[in-house]
């Protein structure tokens, strides 16, 4: 994994300071030529992994880097799923089973269609988990995906619920079919870590809060801190700035000490912040 | 380990069961009527489950119960558990009859049982701040209140759903309003009127997409509500109240709470003249276990801490969801009143089911 990831919260107008810097984002970032541009310019300054949400418009993005191999030979998406929204609202449209079975394929894949429908029939959450991983992943067709990762609010249910099969049920997936490794994000990291250590998954991709003055940082900063210190883990930071709480450069110095720390996500709406941060990465993990 | 029981494995009964189960004070017991989830999450759990509420009140000895039944279920079940002694966590709205709501709240106080409401937003630190500068008095005396709320959940004609039911305790009132309505109650009380109420469909057949009505207090206190579920500009729901004193005013929703003060003021000694501005990010506590924002965590473990004895104080009781109740039944009585006009919502009669026939 590069150090430093691209994050994409900037693009869906998610801003958790203000919803007046949101809409701002969002109205800049409608045309996806724009969002294109910001992209190109981390490309062109050495951000070349893009972590996102496997938002419909996303596709856009993948379509055009498909497009365009010779501008991006070293491209590579983190696809982040599922787009939680997409499923909140086809469960108030459909309700519970009618949204499971409204994002099952029906593009005459028989075979997919029949295990879903078993799956649902036999209560086997393996099944069903494998189709919807697979219904994500169409639009990254042809495009380089090396670490897919299962977004917080899925990860944070199924942990706090106890459903724990389906994290493996995830992994064995994702590295059995599509040649990539699995990653879990979480606002819970050492709940989700013990979890997953109970399951035998060894040396976790585990991308999480991780910044200075602790924010968010759920089960304790101090079991954070922990874990990383003393246990075997791939962890990438996001939050590092704290929403904006911690000056970038204090925030990064502080995040180079901290062990077991594989890359830092963060978002970015020009050039200039790109590069800084940049910089300041380079300065600090050299 | 404190047992509790929670009935109604929906969307929010769901979030409501990772919330609850990840307490290491709480041993959760579901309960749901439809088998399919409730079989599912059993089998990859191993939790116990049951498919009928009276059953598991009978069989499990409980402390509590966690209700997140579609709303027109909440009040036989919310008096099942009342009855038999157990603390009670009720999805909003709390009841559809508010004389209903105010037997139930006088029946909890009565014997002494902790209960809460799942009106988050008083768990959201910038409309906590909101009520802190209200009652410092810094802005003075409140004239006037903005009360909104927009989101993207109705888009289309669809199918139905309890949701699309105003029967049923579905649609934009009761979804959506009755939140920042509950915000008005928690800062000034229950309104005295309701004028001009406007509940109207925008894509459903069976009531309201929007909400706009005019609140006043005998006080001279006015609020203006202005809601609507069909809004597709907004990512997710959206929450803002607007108020304004002789002494500044106040915005706040969500992520940051905005104040004006035309001059400083004693009792908010960090405050200065002119805006201020602080962050939820700031302003929030951490939580143990966080799955879709602090305030759904801290609202679940503030009764849970009351339950098991361990502090804990649940700020929605049923008196206070009586209050909007009582509210948003005095704005359906106005809407009626008023001349029906093309888009007014259906006035549909309360089915006659058992609780457990969906």
């Amino acid at each position: 994994m590069d150090k430093l990831l691209f994050g994409d919260n900037q693009f869906f107008g998610i801003n958790h300071m203000s919803e007046e810097k949101a809409r701002a984002q969002s109205m800049r970032f409608q045309n996806i030529e724009n969002v294109i541009s910001v992209l190109d310019a981390a490309y062109d300054e050495g951000v070349k992994t893009f972590m996102c949400t496997t938002h419909d418009r996303i596709a856009l993005v993948c379509d055009h880097v498909r497009a365009n191999p010779d501008k991006y030979p070293d491209f590579k998406f983190f696809p982040c799923m599922p787009y939680a929204h997409k499923y909140a609202n086809a469960v108030t449209d459909h309700g519970m089973m009618g949204a499971l079975t409204h994002f099952m394929p029906d593009d005459g894949l028989l075979k997919t269609a029949l295990r879903g429908s078993v799956s649902l029939a036999t209560k086997d959450i393996e099944g069903i988990i494998k189709i919807l991983v697979d219904v994500e992943m169409k639009m990254f067709q042809g495009v380089q995906t090396p670490v897919i990762f299962l977004q917080n609010v899925i990860v944070d249910l199924l942990l706090g619920m106890g459903m724990k099969d389906a994290f493996k049920i995830f992994h064995d997936h994702v590295l059995e079919n599509y040649d990539a490794e699995p990653g879990f994000i979480t606002m819970n990291m050492p709940m989700l870590f013990e979890t997953l250590d109970g399951l035998g998954i060894e040396n976790p991709i585990i991308c999480s809060n991780i910044n200075k003055i602790g924010f968010r940082t759920c089960g304790g900063f101090d079991r954070y801190k922990e874990i990383l210190e003393n246990e075997k883990l791939r962890a990438i930071a996001m939050s590092v700035y704290a929403s904006g709480a911690i000056a970038p450069r204090e925030a990064i110095e502080w995040l180079s000490q901290v062990p077991n720390i594989e890359s830092m996500v963060f978002g970015a709406s020009s050039r200039t912040n790109i590069r800084s941060t940049r910089e300041l990465v380079g300065e600090y993990f050299a | 380990m404190t047992k509790i029981g929670l009935v109604g494995l929906g969307k929010m009964g769901i979030s409501h069961f990772s919330i609850a189960n990840a307490d290491p004070r709480a041993e959760i017991i579901i309960c749901d009527a439809s088998g399919y989830m409730l079989d599912t999450i059993k089998k990859y759990t191993g939790c116990t489950a049951y498919k009928s509420f009276d059953t598991m009140l009978e069989k499990e000895d409980l402390a509590a119960v966690i209700i997140a039944t579609p709303s027109r279920l909440h009040a036989p079940m919310v008096r099942a558990a009342l009855e038999k002694g157990l603390h009670v966590f009720c999805e909003k709205p709390f009841c559809l009859d508010p004389a209903e709501s105010a037997a139930l709240a006088k029946l909890a106080a009565d014997k002494g049982l902790i209960t809460q409401v799942g009106y988050h937003y008083r768990y959201v630190g910038a409309f906590q701040e909101m009520k802190r500068i209200i009652d410092s008095g810094a802005i003075g005396t409140v004239t006037h209140i903005l009360a909104e709320a927009y989101g993207p959940v109705i888009l289309k004609p669809k199918g139905k759903t309890w949701r699309t039911d105003r029967a049923e305790g579905g649609g934009c009132l009761y979804d959506y309003a009755a939140h920042p309505i509950n915000l008005l109650n928690w800062y000034f009380g229950e309104p005295d009127r309701a004028d001009g109420t406007i509940l109207a469909p925008i894509f459903s057949a069976d009531t309201d997409d929007e909400v706009y009505s005019t609140l006043t207090w005998n006080d001279g206190t006015s609020a203006h509500v202005s809601v609507n579920w069909s809004d597709e500009s907004y990512r997710k729901m959206s929450t803002k109240i607007s108020i304004t004193g002789t002494k500044g005013r106040i915005n706040a929703d969500r992520q940051e709470c905005q104040t004006y003060l035309r001059e400083t003021n004693d009792t908010l000694p960090e405050y200065e003249q002119g805006w201020n501005v602080r962050y939820t990010t700031d302003l929030t506590q951490e939580v143990a276990f966080y799955l879709r924002g602090e305030e759904y965590s801290a609202q679940m473990y503030d009764f849970i801490s009351a339950v098991v004895g361990d502090g804990g104080n649940p700020v929605n009781d049923f008196a206070s969801a009586t209050q909007t109740d009582r509210t948003m039944a005095m704005m359906i009585t106005d809407h009626q009143s008023a001349p029906t006009t093309k888009r007014a919502a259906p006035l549909v009669a309360k089915k006659k089911r058992s609780w457990l026939g969906r």
